[in-house]
C-alpha cells in the first residue's frame, strides 16, 4: 500500500530524514519509535505533503502512485490522513461546514455528486457515537477553545468521517489523560479493517498497550535502526534507546 | 481644480437655485463661500492622506442641474423576482429621488414621510428648515461645502415621535448616464422620539462612464430611538463614491451602521457620530472587499460628548491585486464624558504583496474614567490552518475561501436583520469566489 524508498527530506536546507524505507500492507499497523528530534514528524509531514518540507531524494508511492508530486489535498482524497500532534484551531469556521466541505471535496475527487444535507447530519451524527464526540464540539468553530483531549478526540472523529485507507496517527497520545486515551484508542480500533492500515507515531509505549502494532520501528537520526514487532515497544520501554545508537 | 466648479457656480448659481427649493438655498451662497476659501483638501491634508481627490475632480463632468430626467425606469431595470415584497422601495438616479410607486407610499405608517428632499422642502418647509444643514454647518470639510454648493435634491425620511417600522425602508442610488456625470444628492433623515427604522441603502452604477457621486447625509436619532443603516456598495471601478454621513444622537439612542463595499472604484465614507446625550448606543462595522485598483478609505469619528454611552466598531478588509485600503478611526472623549465605554478594531487580509492597507486608530480622551481600546491588524490568511484543511482534502482554493468567509462572518452577525444577514453572507461569499457581477446584489426584496 505505502512503499517509502530511500527516502531524504530536509527542512530550511537542513536534512532531516537520511534515507528511510518502509513498507507497509494492508491491513497493517506500524508503529514508529524514536526519541525527540529523530524525524518522526518529519515522516508524517513528508507522507501529507507539507510544503515547508523538500523531499531531496527517494521515492514515496502509495498503492503504486507517485504520491511526492502530488499536493496535500489530492493525498488525503487518495485515502492519506494525518492525525495532527498539534491539531490547528480556526476561528469562524464551523465545525459542520468544515466537515461537509471536506466530505464533499473527497466526493467530488472520487467524482461522487455531493452528499445531500439530510445524508450528512445522519452520517455525522453516527460518526460521533463512534468517538464518543459531544455535540457542544461539532457546533463549535474547528478545535477552537478545545482541551488537548478535545482536540485529539476531534482528529480521530475526523478520521472517522473521512475513512481513509492510511491513518498516520502522530503523537496521538501525548497530552492525553488515561480517560481520554483510551476513548482515542477504542475509536481507532473500531475503525481497524483488513483494507486500511495504521501508522502510529508515538514516543512512548503507552499507546501501544490499547492499540497493538504488527510491527515496530526505531527511528534514530533519520533512519529506521531497529524494526520488530511489538516485543521491541517492550524492550525499548526497559532499556531506553540509548543502546540502539 | 476647484476653479472650474467655482466658475460653474458664479456662472449657474441661479438655475441651481431655480431648481431647488428655498429651504436648501437658504445655505447654499455660504456653502460656497466655504468651499471657494478650503477648496479641496490634497493629499497633505490630514485627513485625506490616503484618497487623492486630484484624479476625481479634475475631469469634465455633466452636471445635472436643469433636472432633466434620465431614460431610466429603475422599478424595471431592479425588478423584484419575488413576489413579496419586504420593505419599502426608493429610487435616487443620480441626484433626483424617483417618483415612487403608490403602493409604497400608501403603506407607510401613519405620520412618516418618504419622498425627495426637494419635494420635502416644498411640502414641509418647516419641519426640513428645523434640521437641514444643522450638522454641517460646523463641518469644515470640502467635500460637505461642494455638496451643499451643488445639492438639490435627494432622499428624505421622516419617522415621527414612537412609531416603529414595520418593515425596512430600501434606499437605491443608481448611477445613470451617457456622459461622465457628477452628481451632489443630499439626504435628510430625521428619527423622532422613540421611534424605530431601518434604512438599507445600496449604491450603484448602470453605465460604463466615469462616475463622481458626492453624497451628504445628515441623520438625526431621537430619545431612545433606534435607527439601522446599512450600506451595500456594489458600483464599479470608474465610479469614485464620496459618502458623507452624519449622526446627531439623543439620550439612549442606538445606532448601527453597518457597510459592505464589494465592487467600486474610489470609495470615500466619512462618518461622523456625535452622541449628544446620555447612554448612547453606537456600533459602526464595515466588510470592505477589495480587488483590481480598488480604493477604499473609511474615515470614521465618534464624538463621545456625553457620559455613560457605548461605541463599537469594527472594521474588516480583504484586499487583493493592488488594491488600497485606509481606515481612520478617531474616537473622541470629552471631559464630561465619564464611564464613556469605547471600544474598536480594524483587521486586514492582504492577499497579494501589492495590496495595501493603512490604519490609524486616533483616540482622544479628555475624560478620567472611560473603557477605550483600540486594535490593528494586517495579515495574510493562516497558512497553518490552509494546510490542516488541505490534508482533509479541501482544495487550496477552498481552503482559502472558508477562511475568507470566517473572516467576514463576525461583521455579518452585526446584522440585525437575519434575512438581509443571510443575503449579505451570500452576497459576500460570492464575491470572495469571484462570482459577482457589478450590477448583481441589488437585493430589492429581502426574501
Amino acid at each position: 500500500m505505502l512503499e517509502i524508498k530511500n527516502l531524504h527530506v530536509s527542512i530550511d536546507g537542513k536534512e532531516i530524514l537520511k534515507g528511510l524505507s518502509l513498507s507497509v500492507k494492508p491491513g497493517e499497523v506500524h508503529a514508529i519509535m524514536g526519541p525527540n528530534g529523530s524525524g518522526k514528524s518529519t515522516l508524517a509531514s513528508a507522507i501529507v505533503g507539507h510544503p515547508a518540507f523538500e523531499v531531496t531524494s527517494g521515492s514515496v508511492t502509495f498503492e503504486g502512485r507517485n504520491l511526492l508530486e502530488k499536493d496535500p489535498e489530492e493525498r488525503a482524497n487518495e485515502g492519506i490522513f494525518l492525525s495532527f500532534q498539534y491539531p490547528v484551531e480556526i476561528p469562524g469556521v464551523s465545525m459542520v461546514n468544515f466537515m461537509r466541505t471536506a466530505i464533499n471535496e473527497q466526493r467530488k475527487y472520487r467524482k461522487l455528486p455531493p452528499m445531500s444535507a439530510s445524508d450528512f447530519l445522519r452520517f455525522m451524527r453516527e460518526k460521533k457515537a463512534l468517538v464518543d464526540m459531544d455535540n457542544k464540539l461539532t457546533n463549535r468553530s474547528v478545535n477552537e477553545g478545545f482541551s488537548g483531549g478535545e482536540k485529539k478526540k476531534n482528529e480521530i472523529f475526523q478520521m472517522a468521517m473521512l475513512e481513509p485507507k492510511l491513518a498516520i496517527l502522530d503523537e496521538t497520545d501525548s497530552g492525553l489523560d488515561i480517560d481520554a486515551l483510551r476513548i482515542v484508542a477504542n475509536g481507532v480500533n473500531k475503525l481497524k479493517s483488513p483494507e486500511k492500515s495504521t501508522i502510529l507515531i508515538t514516543h512512548y509505549q503507552r499507546l501501544l498497550e490499547y492499540i497493538v502494532p504488527d510491527y515496530v520501528h526505531v527511528l534514530h537520526d533519520g533512519k529506521i535502526v531497529k524494526s520488530g514487532t511489538k516485543d521491541l515497544a517492550l524492550e525499548l520501554e526497559a532499556k531506553g534507546y540509548d543502546w540502539l545508537k | 481644480m476647484e476653479k472650474q466648479y467655482i466658475e460653474l457656480y458664479k456662472a449657474h448659481h441661479q438655475l441651481i437655485k431655480q431648481n431647488s427649493a428655498a429651504v436648501i438655498n437658504r445655505s447654499r451662497d455660504a456653502a460656497f463661500a466655504k468651499f471657494e476659501s478650503l477648496g479641496f483638501p490634497t493629499i497633505k491634508h490630514e485627513n485625506y492622506l490616503y484618497t487623492d481627490l486630484k484624479p476625481v475632480f479634475s475631469p469634465d463632468y455633466g452636471l445635472n442641474f436643469r433636472r432633466l430626467s434620465f431614460p431610466v425606469n429603475p422599478y424595471q431595470t431592479f425588478r423584484c423576482d419575488v413576489p413579496e415584497i419586504y420593505s419599502y422601495q426608493f429610487f435616487v438616479v443620480n441626484d433626483g429621488f424617483y417618483p415612487p410607486k403608490e403602493e409604497h407610499n400608501g403603506n407607510l405608517p401613519k405620520g412618516v414621510i418618504i419622498c425627495g428632499l426637494k419635494e420635502a422642502s416644498e411640502k414641509h418647509p418647516e419641519l426640513v428648515a428645523q434640521y437641514y444643514g444643522k450638522l454641517t454647518a460646523p463641518q469644515n470639510d470640502a467635500l460637505v461645502a461642494f455638496n451643499e454648493t451643488f445639492a438639490q435634491d435627494g432622499f428624505f425620511m421622516y419617522v415621527p415621535e414612537n412609531v416603529h417600522m414595520d418593515k425596512p425602508v430600501q434606499l437605491v442610488n443608481i448611477m445613470r448616464s451617457d456622459v461622465d456625470l457628477l452628481a451632489n444628492s443630499r439626504n435628510l433623515i430625521i428619527i423622532e422620539k422613540g421611534a424605530k427604522a431601518q434604512l438599507l441603502v445600496c449604491d450603484h452604477a448602470m453605465d460604463d462612464v466615469n462616475f463622481v457621486a458626492n453624497r451628504v447625509s445628515e441623520v438625526f436619532v431621537g430619545e431612545n430611538a433606534v435607527y439601522e443603516n446599512y450600506k451595500l456598495e456594489n458600483t464599479h471601478d470608474k465610479t469614485a463614491n464620496l459618502a458623507t454621513v452624519l449622526i446627531d444622537q439623543k439620550e439612549s439612542s442606538d445606532t448601527l451602521m453597518n457597510i459592505i463595499t464589494l465592487n467600486n472604484g474610489i470609495s470615500r465614507n466619512n462618518i461622523e457620530v456625535a452622541m449628544n446625550g446620555e447612554k448612547c448606543e453606537a456600533e459602526l462595522c464595515g466588510m470592505m472587499i477589495g480587488g483590481g485598483q480598488q480604493q477604499i478609505d473609511n474615515h470614521t469619528t465618534i464624538m463621545h460628548n456625553k457620559p455613560n454611552c457605548h461605541s463599537n466598531e469594527l472594521f474588516k478588509y480583504v484586499l487583493d491585486d493592488v488594491s488600497k485600503g485606509a481606515f481612520t478611526g478617531r474616537i473622541f472623549v470629552e471631559k464630561d464624558a465619564q464611564q464613556t465605554r469605547a471600544y474598536q478594531l480594524n483587521r486586514n487580509i492582504l492577499l497579494s504583496k501589492r495590496a495595501k492597507v493603512r490604519t490609524r486608530p486616533q483616540l482622544e480622551i479628555y475624560a478620567d474614567d472611560v473603557k477605550c481600546s483600540h486594535g490593528a491588524t494586517i495579515g495574510q490568511i493562516d497558512e497553518q490552518a490552509l494546510f490542516y484543511m488541505r490534508t482533509r482534502g479541501i482544495s487550496l482554493p477552498e481552503a482559502r475561501l472558508l477562511l475568507m468567509y470566517a473572516f467576514a462572518a463576525d461583521v455579518i452577525e452585526n446584522i440585525r436583520i437575519p434575512s438581509l444577514a443571510n443575503r449579505m453572507k451570500m452576497l459576500v461569499e460570492k464575491r470572495m469566489r469571484g462570482e459577482l457581477g457589478m450590477h448583481e446584489g441589488c437585493t430589492l426584496c429581502m426574501h
